[in-house]
């Protein structure tokens, strides 16, 4: 059946909105410095990221040509274990950081998002693990079609 | 406040496929200028962190630049969670604006 | 003089597209499946749904993946609130057809015997609203008839496409939507045919073109996750990009060809409010 239908008609688990949590009180502070940068080099300084070793380990799904550059789908799946840390670039990005996430224990070492790319360039995922950094990328092409 | 999440939180075996849609325009205020070049022309609106709380655990830490895109998609998976848990998704944007929602973990559908 | 011309151009319209006089809509959509499984041999009918999509790995995996919780939820949970909402009379949308207005979309367009035209699922719903002393709605507006579409068109989800073209009145209509197809027009001089007939399955710059088989299922679409479009919001954008004059949605133009088009997907399923580039 088509999930879309299903839950249109059913409707999701999400239940009312809640008061608001202190997000800002938990949560680590924003890294202006690292969203901000312009370059990749300072933006990985920026996110305190150091000799990342190229790991096979990090598989990155993303796809080759870019159905539409407002909305790349991508999957990081990694079999590090003691993964603590997932950061995505777009190394083409005026700002290349664009995401990062802290994971508990028992959380797996995956995530999947979407992004925008800028131009034709790698994707490049930073997995911080055991106070090691490991990375891995994936070219991503991006072009103006002639129909949009 | 921005419209609900969209929040399916489902289990199978001992893991749970969290999947998340948020509202936001995650706008980055850039147009492409006359050079081709990617330059601000508004001020930028976007989400920039985001938590996720598992019975009230801390399991996801998470910061967004604009380069995220329109309407946030996230993914996670979480082992051991049950059917029955709690799931709170919080997220702050660059304005102040902020959203709550939360989700209880249902078994998945076969 | 100008009778001349007349002719001369009605002449080598005939000429231009073979075959018109005495067509048989099955007839025209069978020679279209051939022509298509000709250039396509491995893929099945019910794949065409997916249009260029079926001809990409890459762009189908993107296309699944949006689709898992596509961006765009919320503009359809807009449309099912406009398509709830009551009528100042108390009535509301589910009353003015079949099932609640389950499983119809493809029935639609139809042949309207006492209007003598086509009717499009977009004008049975402003039928119905002036059935019931409602304002209509803009065909042309995605804001609001498009919206509405996103979610009456999804209770259809599933349904075969079921065109109809029963009498000689109908059968024109076709024709002229089948003529429409196949005419050049535009600084760019093309048809639907030149491309999505004569070269589907080619790339034009970078856009893999569709065969037109299966097109007319999946309506609205939301290109790139949010820009919302109804099948004629799509056909004025086309003729545009070919520098054509763009026509009036709602149009007997833009209706006739929606009609022939549609017919070609007989038996195909529908699928609305789904992601595209």
């Amino acid at each position: 059946m088509n999930n879309l239908r299903r839950n249109l008609l059913k409707g999701f688990a999400t239940l009312a909105a809640l008061t608001l949590l202190p997000l800002r009180a938990l949560a680590a502070e924003w890294n202006k410095v690292a969203f901000d940068a312009k370059t990749l080099p300072e933006a990985l300084k920026g996110a305190g990221i150091q000799n990342a070793i190229e790991s096979k380990d990090i598989v990155i799904r993303a796809p080759d040509i870019a159905e539409n550059s407002a909305v790349v789908p991508v999957e990081v799946n990694c079999k590090i274990p003691n993964t603590r840390s997932i950061s995505i670039f777009a190394d083409k990005n005026p700002q290349p950081l664009v995401a990062q996430f802290n994971i508990a224990d028992g959380v797996e070492p995956y995530v999947s998002t979407r992004i925008k790319m800028g131009d034709t360039g790698n994707i490049r995922v930073i997995v911080q693990a055991d106070g090691k950094n490991y990375v891995a990328m994936k070219e991503v092409k991006v072009t103006i079609g002639g129909c949009g | 406040m921005a419209d609900p999440m969209k929040i399916r939180a489902q289990v199978a075996g001992d893991m749970a496929d969290i999947k998340i849609l948020m509202n936001h325009p995650m706008d980055t205020g850039r147009k492409k200028d006359a050079n081709g070049e990617w330059v601000i022309a508004s001020p930028p609106h976007f989400i920039q962190q985001v938590m996720i709380t598992l019975n009230g655990k801390t399991v996801v830490d998470g910061q967004f630049g604009s380069s995220v895109s329109k309407n946030p998609f996230l993914g996670f998976k979480i082992k051991g969670a049950k059917v029955g848990d709690e799931l709170v998704v919080s997220w702050t944007d660059n304005k102040g604006d902020q959203r709550s929602d939360k989700a209880v973990l249902e078994a998945k559908p076969s | 003089m100008r009778f001349v011309i007349a002719v001369f151009v009605t002449l080598s319209l005939l000429a231009s597209a073979s075959l018109f006089a005495l067509s048989d809509p099955e007839q025209d959509r069978l020679a279209f499946i051939d022509l298509y499984k000709k250039k396509f041999p491995d893929k099945p009918l019910e794949d065409y749904v997916l249009g260029a999509l079926m001809l990409s790995n890459d762009a189908k995996e993107q296309y699944d993946s949006i689709m898992e919780l596509p961006p765009f939820i919320s503009v359809i949970e807009q449309g099912k609130a406009m398509w709830t909402k009551p009528f100042a009379n108390g009535k509301n949308f589910a009353d003015c057809f079949p099932n609640d207005g389950r499983m119809v979309a493809g029935d639609y367009p139809k042949f309207d015997a006492k209007l003598g035209r086509v009717v499009t699922f977009e004008m049975s719903i402003n039928q119905c609203l002036q059935a019931n002393s409602e304002t209509p709605l803009k065909i042309s507006d995605m804001k609001t008839m498009g919206v509405l579409m996103a979610y009456a068109r999804a209770l259809s989800d599933g349904m075969k496409m079921n065109i109809k073209v029963d009498g000689p009145e109908a059968l024109e209509k076709f024709e002229a939507g089948k003529r429409f197809f196949y005419t050049r027009r535009g600084q760019l001089n093309f048809a639907c045919a030149s491309c999505h007939m004569q070269n589907a399955g080619n790339t034009l710059r970078t856009e893999i073109l569709s065969p037109a088989v299966g097109q007319a299922t999946h309506w609205p679409v939301f290109r790139g996750g949010d820009n919302l479009n109804t099948l004629q919001a799509r056909y004025k954008r086309c003729l545009e990009q070919i520098r054509a004059v763009p026509l009036d949605l709602g149009g007997e133009d833009f209706n006739n060809l929606e009609y022939f088009h549609s017919y070609l997907s007989n038996g195909l399923p529908l699928k609305a409010s789904v992601y595209r580039k």
